[in-house]
């Protein structure tokens, strides 16, 4: 089945913006979707209807809060086939995620001296917040000059320190989808738990945490066609119970004195604070209006025009693309002899088109190629392939103006 | 000229160009004829680091004026710079300071000095000022 792209540009109100008296070209999917018409329409009905504190209430709105806000976990468990819908942990995004789990695990199992392995492609959310634990080294599985992962070097990496292996699912940079599943089997071997940074896997293929075996597996609304400040952290109920709490206040308690607290169950443990009731509600929507589209359609057409688009800027003289891994996913990374991507980008900008320039968070992918920044065109379901033709003819455009001599 | 007639000028330069290409065309060229800055002065000393792009920049003073000379490794902000250079230098530390320089928002880049753009081009500003106010405070 192929989707009816013209029908699903029709729920995004954006998608007709003029920018700079121009139809908006809008290839910067990676950095943040837009939102469908249900998604922004179930945020202000949640608002107009259903605004109240959950969790804590005995009146009427509460009960139906907190409801809404369940059905909302219970959503996103069956959308990535977790097992309980407490191992939904709803968090800020993909960073808290990650920033949650090294820092509860990292209190619980690492010490001093202790590894981490990531892989040399990660956004700096991945890399960060586990270099923030005293004395803990963070190593690198490399990746081949097309971007793939170097995963046989996994094993060599592994010694009686490592504690951990966090590596994303998919490249934001480079697109390489990452064999998470055989990286999962290798480190269990050893029993070494790890975690999975989805923030560009799950909007662009089926995600099932149980069968790819994953202890914790992180990924953010806004990057699924969902609102901004809502994400998931999801991860095993053993896990999740041996981990200590992340942030403390109202809601993960059981019970306070001043001699001793108790926490709350699970999900509430690591979820302080009024939780975004609002935000999850809304991210619901956004999960079945994937659903109702179909991730295989949305992967079909995305692979699609990522084919398109790699061939049609192939063709251009002096075009080199950063990440040719045989699994790859919806981005293409690239540059053109001579031009600067911030020059790139900003008159693409002006041709109605929005694409991502610099070093989009992975410094490290910038350094493995010897270049300070990369354009970035990545694509989500209401793109077109007219709208990769209108990318090429920017980019030819100005090649044209920035070698004129 | 004094610095706003140099602007003046600039701004007329501009102003017949509707097209946002023909104008980054004129911005490029501006770029391309500026001398650039002498290799001594390519260094981490003269560098003003934005996220995306690099700076240098680099002022000497003779006879009561400030001569600038400024580099960018991008051929847009190496536009501006050009710009900036040929309106600042010659001038005197006080006319320099008083400089509004409002030619760059009235030709349509103001964009490039958004402090979200993170391009060095507003640090860059800054360090051409601070040029002038330290030849000022070092001869008065």
């Amino acid at each position: 089945m192929t989707i009816d792209v013209n029908a699903i540009r029709q729920d995004f109100p954006i998608l007709q913006t003029q920018v700079y008296e121009r139809p908006l070209v809008y290839l910067d999917n990676a950095a943040t979707t837009q939102k469908p018409r249900c998604v922004v329409e179930k945020i202000a009905e949640n608002y107009y209807k259903e605004n109240a504190n959950v969790h804590r209430g005995v009146h009427f709105l509460s009960q139906v809060a907190t409801e809404a806000h369940e059905a909302a976990r219970e959503e996103v468990r069956k959308f990535i086939n977790a097992r309980h819908s407490h191992e939904v942990i709803f968090t800020r995004g993909t960073t808290e995620s990650i920033n949650l789990v090294a820092s509860s695990f990292g209190r619980l199992k690492l010490q001093p001296g202790d590894e981490v392995i990531v892989s040399q492609m990660e956004h700096h959310s991945n890399i960060v917040p586990w270099q923030l634990l005293p004395g803990v080294e963070v190593r690198p599985i490399p990746f081949a000059e097309d971007g793939t992962l170097l995963v046989d070097q996994l094993e060599g990496l592994i010694n009686e320190r490592t504690k951990m292996v966090s590596v994303a699912h998919v490249s934001n940079t480079l697109g390489s989808v990452n064999p998470v599943k055989q990286i999962i089997a290798i480190a269990h071997a050893h029993n070494i738990p790890v975690m999975i940074d989805g923030a560009q896997g799950v909007p662009h293929a089926k995600v099932d945490v149980q069968e790819l075996d994953a202890d914790f597996y992180a990924f953010s609304g806004h990057k699924i066609y969902g609102p901004t400040g809502i994400g998931v952290l999801y991860g095993k109920e053993e896990w999740l119970n041996q981990l200590p709490p992340y942030q403390g206040g109202g809601d993960m308690i059981d019970r306070v004195t001043f001699a001793k607290t108790t926490y709350a169950d699970l999900p509430f443990k690591f979820e302080a604070g009024t939780p975004d009731f609002i935000g999850s509600t809304a991210l619901a929507e956004a999960l079945r209006y994937v659903q109702k589209v179909g991730i295989e359609n949305i992967a079909a057409h995305e692979a699609d025009l990522l084919q398109y688009a790699t061939s049609q800027l192939k063709e251009i003289p002096g075009v080199r693309i950063y990440g040719e891994s045989a699994h790859k996913s919806s981005v293409v990374s690239f540059l053109v002899d001579g031009i600067h991507p911030y020059d790139m980008g900003t008159i693409l900008d002006k041709l109605g088109i929005a694409v991502r320039t610099g070093h989009h968070c992975a410094q490290p992918v910038m350094d493995a190629f010897g270049v300070e920044g990369m354009v970035r065109a990545s694509f989500a379901m209401y793109n077109t392939r007219e709208e990769v033709d209108q990318l090429v003819a920017g980019v030819k455009r100005i090649v044209k103006l920035f070698h004129r001599q | 000229m004094t610095i706003k007639e140099k602007e003046d000028e600039i701004i007329a330069e501009f102003e017949f160009l509707t097209d946002w290409l023909d104008k980054y065309e004129l911005i490029i060229d501006k770029g391309n004829a500026n001398k650039g800055i002498d290799a001594q002065y390519k260094t981490d000393q003269y560098l003003i680091e934005g996220c995306q792009s690099k700076v240098w920049v680099h002022a000497e003073y003779r006879d009561g004026k400030v001569y600038y000379e400024g580099e960018s490794n991008t051929e847009i902000v190496g536009g501006i710079i050009s710009m900036l250079v040929d309106v600042l230098s010659g001038e005197t530390p006080d006319a320099i300071l008083e400089a509004k320089l409002d030619f760059i928002e009235k030709i349509g880049l103001k964009e490039h000095l958004s402090p979200t753009r993170s391009n060095g081009m507003l640090a860059m500003i800054k360090q051409m000022r601070m040029y002038a106010l330290v030849f000022k405070e070092k001869n008065s």
